[in-house]
């Protein structure tokens, strides 16, 4: 661990967050950097996801996840950025070092000017949820059942149930069917569902498959595999419904059940953490609390669409490289952005009046679905901006620009909002 | 002709088989299911008890002092991991205090070092103790174990040695011959001197095969228990309530040896010898239990929920003699709480005082009784690691990103004497899964591993027990 290599940018993560990070930081001039992906291959959890729709924001036209993948693999091939596959990040430090190993190099340890973390999430797993019974085979997250059909191309089962609406799940729903599966229904604990409304026809309606909003699955049964699970109707309070026990025989059960931002690396060093989305808190260039450590993509909060990732990840990328180009700037003080009614978190959650040099595109959610609505961003008392809305629902993520000369004009704490018309 | 059949691999069974394959005998060891401790042994609190609990004048009483003081030991020449996070039994007012008394008297009868604690004291020393807690008992030697790690030692030292291990072969009956015993299993006829039925929850059945006059009948006692993400570690001790007849030694939380935090067990006696499921009645059982004793339990940064079959009886008591009327049938049964601390004591006491009086005991010329504990990446310095994947790059290779293990660990896991066969049991060898993410990420690996190393298509490798096959079929 002798001789410690130094970069400009070290990029933690090779998939849609880190390569467009790193592509953004070499357009902006920085060129000694390194992407470390613990996969063989870069492009993240695009590779799995074989169906289309990927890029009608950023490319104007629907790609599949691989060859949405392609183009940024392709893009920083040509701008030379050095991307080291089967290298997993054992340690960060706050001082910007990064411990890593593989097989060719074994452990080193190397610094940086700026480090971007763009390390994607995991799916809750059954644990994380009251579901109590048999802990049979049978029982996958969504995206686990959807790697085994999609890259190492298993099929997991034949009759098959899904918990959770999440859009992994309806993706697995229709894939699974035309595969040759019969699903027998998709359970959403919410009153609403938590995909994308184009999942929901596309994925489900389309294929008949039933979606029972207000249930989820209580129990699972099977010695060795999973042989049948209880469906419950629940309250407004998510409690089951005594009596609404309803019973599947299924051979396999898929969980959509949430993603959580993987930051273990960013907690061992203490950055400051958004409760909310539990990634970590940036401000406009997508800088956390710890100077000079940089977070995008899924591991900062949870994306529904890899565009927005790109976006943010090289509005990163771009924030790492003015931060390296002038560490010693001070940048004034820092105004918060914060969430107000009906709005669960935003991203990012400060920005600087007084360093200015950018128009501000602020993302966030709704935490329940609202009609005839309008978001209304507020500060010091007075609405600097506001925009109708006909419908939004929390599986959507909205967005709201403020231009540059009203960010240099912020006095005090920004509010953003959604109300409803009446 | 076996010198001796030992019924169940558990960690009664295995530590047995280990301190019998130092001798000169025909050893087998047999389970019906498809791993080592797949019983008891994988689904309990983790604790190298010491011994204060056990009524005076019981075989528990007898057996786990003793077996909690050779334990260290012998997880050192094991190579398994031996954590002391030392216990605390919180009492909360003055009738709870009271039985402290009781247990330091035990403890200074046994031998087994304390510390009293008052409430300010305890609280300092746990400070997630609830504000209820007015008094604890520090047992600051008690120690944690990965179960399972010890019981697979035990089985590979054994096989090592010569013993033969049958898994998957469940006793279907077992006959009398005229110098012992036919142990009966779909694929065998084990004819054998000596029988030792180390069967946990179906050691009854086991014992009615060769005896009506069976003194114990077992009530297993299911056990339901939350698994914390290590990232959250709310208490540094084993905190225990006062321990009741009734409800046993209640509900707890043991920091483990990597650091997720147990929080159970429930204590519900089932019919079903097979019935290890959750239930929603038991987990809010532990929830609500645990919060008398230590504040800001995290329950929401649960990972897994499991539960475990503990082989208690009527009789409240280990049963371990012969079984009266059938000689040379040696019943080591009712092994519940505190059994895991108590084994290394109970193999001895069987091989002392039973099998003793009907075989000659010969020391074994090389047998070997230690094992080498494998590499973990996790343990070794970034210098060894490295030197490591130079001669291996396997283990430069993470499969389990949530606890960082290589592709190395669990190849050398599958290869070792009583490797790992299935997605589970590489779990229980070398760890991935155990995480956060719970294999979501690892487990497709895992498979494909096993696969590779076993020589055999991905659709053949099962989770745990021999038909819990996780692909369905190949697509396309």
């Amino acid at each position: 661990m002798s001789d410690m290599k130094h970069y400009e940018a070290i990029i933690i993560g090779g998939g849609s967050a880190g390569l467009a990070a790193a592509v953004s930081l070499k357009e902006n001039g920085i060129s000694d950097i390194v992407v470390l992906e613990k996969d063989g291959e870069a492009g993240g959890i695009l590779q799995q996801c074989i169906h289309n729709g990927f890029g009608l924001q950023t490319f104007k036209e629907q790609l599949s996840g691989p060859a949405y993948a392609e183009r940024f693999i392709k893009k920083a091939t040509e701008l030379g950025v050095t991307v080291k596959t089967d290298t997993m990040v054992t340690k960060l430090g706050a001082d910007k070092t990064v411990e890593y190993v593989n097989a060719e190099e074994g452990c080193v340890k190397a610094s940086a000017d700026a480090v971007i973390l763009a390390v994607g999430c995991y799916e809750r797993p059954r644990g994380a949820i009251t579901m109590t019974g048999d802990r049979c085979a049978g029982v996958y997250t969504a995206g686990q059942a959807q790697k085994y059909l999609n890259i190492d191309g298993y099929l997991v089962g034949k009759r098959v149930f899904i918990l959770g609406s999440g859009d992994i799940g309806l993706i697995m729903a229709r894939r699974m069917t035309l595969e040759g599966a019969k699903v027998l229904g998709v359970a959403e604990i919410m009153p609403y569902s938590n995909g994308l409304p184009r999942n929901i026809k596309q994925c489900l309606e389309d294929f008949d498959i039933p979606l029972f909003l207000s249930h989820t699955v209580t129990k699972t049964f099977g010695k060795d595999r999973l042989e049948r699970i209880e469906l419950v109707k629940v309250d407004e309070n998510k409690n089951p419904i005594a009596g609404s026990e309803q019973y599947f025989d299924v051979d396999t059960l898929l969980l959509s059940i949430g993603l959580i931002p993987e930051n273990h690396l960013s907690d061992e060093i203490g950055i400051t953490m958004d409760r909310s989305t539990k990634g970590p808190v940036v401000d406009d260039r997508y800088m956390t609390s710890c100077e000079g450590i940089f977070a995008c993509g899924n591991g900062l909060h949870v994306h529904d669409l890899v565009d927005f990732v790109t976006l943010q990840a090289a509005r990163a990328g771009k924030g790492a490289a003015e931060y390296i180009r002038d560490k010693s700037k001070q940048r004034g003080e820092a105004v918060r952005v914060s969430a107000g009614e009906n709005v669960g978190y935003t991203v990012p959650s400060f920005v600087h009046p007084t360093d200015a040099a950018d128009d501000v595109e602020f993302f966030f959610r709704v935490n329940q679905p609202l009609e005839n609505a309008v978001i209304k961003v507020m500060s010091g008392g007075a609405e600097i901006r506001s925009i109708k809305k006909k419908k939004i629902i929390p599986s959507e993520m909205e967005r709201v620009l403020l231009k540059k000369d009203v960010i240099a004009g912020l006095s005090g704490e920004v509010t953003i909002s959604v109300e409803v018309l009446s | 002709m076996y010198d001796i059949v030992i019924i169940g691999a558990g960690i009664t069974g295995t530590m047995l088989a280990r301190e019998l394959s130092r001798y000169d005998l025909k050893l087998a060891l047999i389970d019906k299911e498809n791993d080592i401790a797949d019983g008891a042994t994988m689904a309990n609190s983790a604790i190298v008890h010491t011994g204060y609990d056990p009524e005076p004048g019981t075989m528990k009483a007898r057996m786990n002092p003793e077996g909690c003081r050779l334990y260290e030991q012998l997880c050192k020449e094991l190579g398994c991991k031996y954590t002391v996070v030392g216990a605390l039994v919180a009492a909360c007012g003055a009738d709870e205090e009271r039985h402290l008394d009781i247990l330091a008297a035990r403890a200074d009868d046994r031998g087994i070092p304390y510390k009293m604690l008052d409430g300010k004291a305890a609280h300092e020393a746990e400070p997630n103790l609830s504000d209820e807690v007015t008094k604890a008992l520090d047992f600051y030697t008690t120690a944690v174990i990965y179960p399972w790690e010890v019981a697979i030692a035990c089985a590979e030292v054994a096989v090592t040695n010569g013993a033969e291990l049958y898994l998957n072969s469940p006793c279907t009956a077992i006959e009398r011959t005229d110098g012992g015993y036919i142990v009966r299993t779909p694929e065998r006829a084990l004819e054998t001197r000596l029988v030792v039925n180390a069967a946990g929850v179906y050691a009854e059945n086991i014992a009615r095969m060769v005896a009506d006059n069976v003194r114990f009948r077992i009530t297993p006692r299911r056990g339901e228990y939350y698994v914390l993400d290590n990232a959250v570690q709310p208490v540094k001790h084993i905190v225990f309530p006062v321990p009741s007849k009734e409800k046993g030694k209640g509900v707890l939380a043991v920091p483990t040896v990597y650091g997720n935090t147990l929080i159970g067990p429930s204590s519900d006696v089932v019919e079903d010898l097979a019935d290890n499921g959750t239930s929603t009645e038991g987990l809010d059982y532990v929830t609500k239990n645990i919060r008398r004793l230590v504040k800001n339990v995290p329950l929401n940064r649960s990972i897994r929920t499991f539960a475990g079959l503990r082989p208690s009886a009527d009789v409240h008591d280990f049963v371990i003699e012969e079984q009266p009327g059938a000689e040379g049938f040696v019943n080591a049964c009712c092994i519940e709480s505190p059994g895991l601390a108590s084994a290394p004591a109970i193999a001895r006491y069987i091989i002392n005082e039973l099998i003793s009086k009907r075989l000659t005991l010969k020391e074994k010329q090389g047998a070997v009784l230690t094992r080498e504990r494998p590499a973990v990446m996790e343990e070794l310095s970034p210098e060894e690691r490295s030197e490591l994947i130079k001669k291996e790059p396997s283990y430069g290779r993470i499969i389990c990103r949530c606890e960082q293990i290589s592709e190395g660990e669990i190849v050398a896991c599958i290869r070792r004497t009583c490797g790992a066969r299935t997605v589970k049991g590489v779990k229980k060898r070398v760890r991935p899964g155990m995480g956060r993410c719970q294999g979501g990420f690892c487990e497709p690996r895992v498979v494909e591993i096993l696969a590779r190393e076993l020589n055999c298509a991905p659709t053949e490798i099962v989770l745990d027990s021999a038909k819990s096959n996780i692909l369905e079929s190949e697509n396309r």
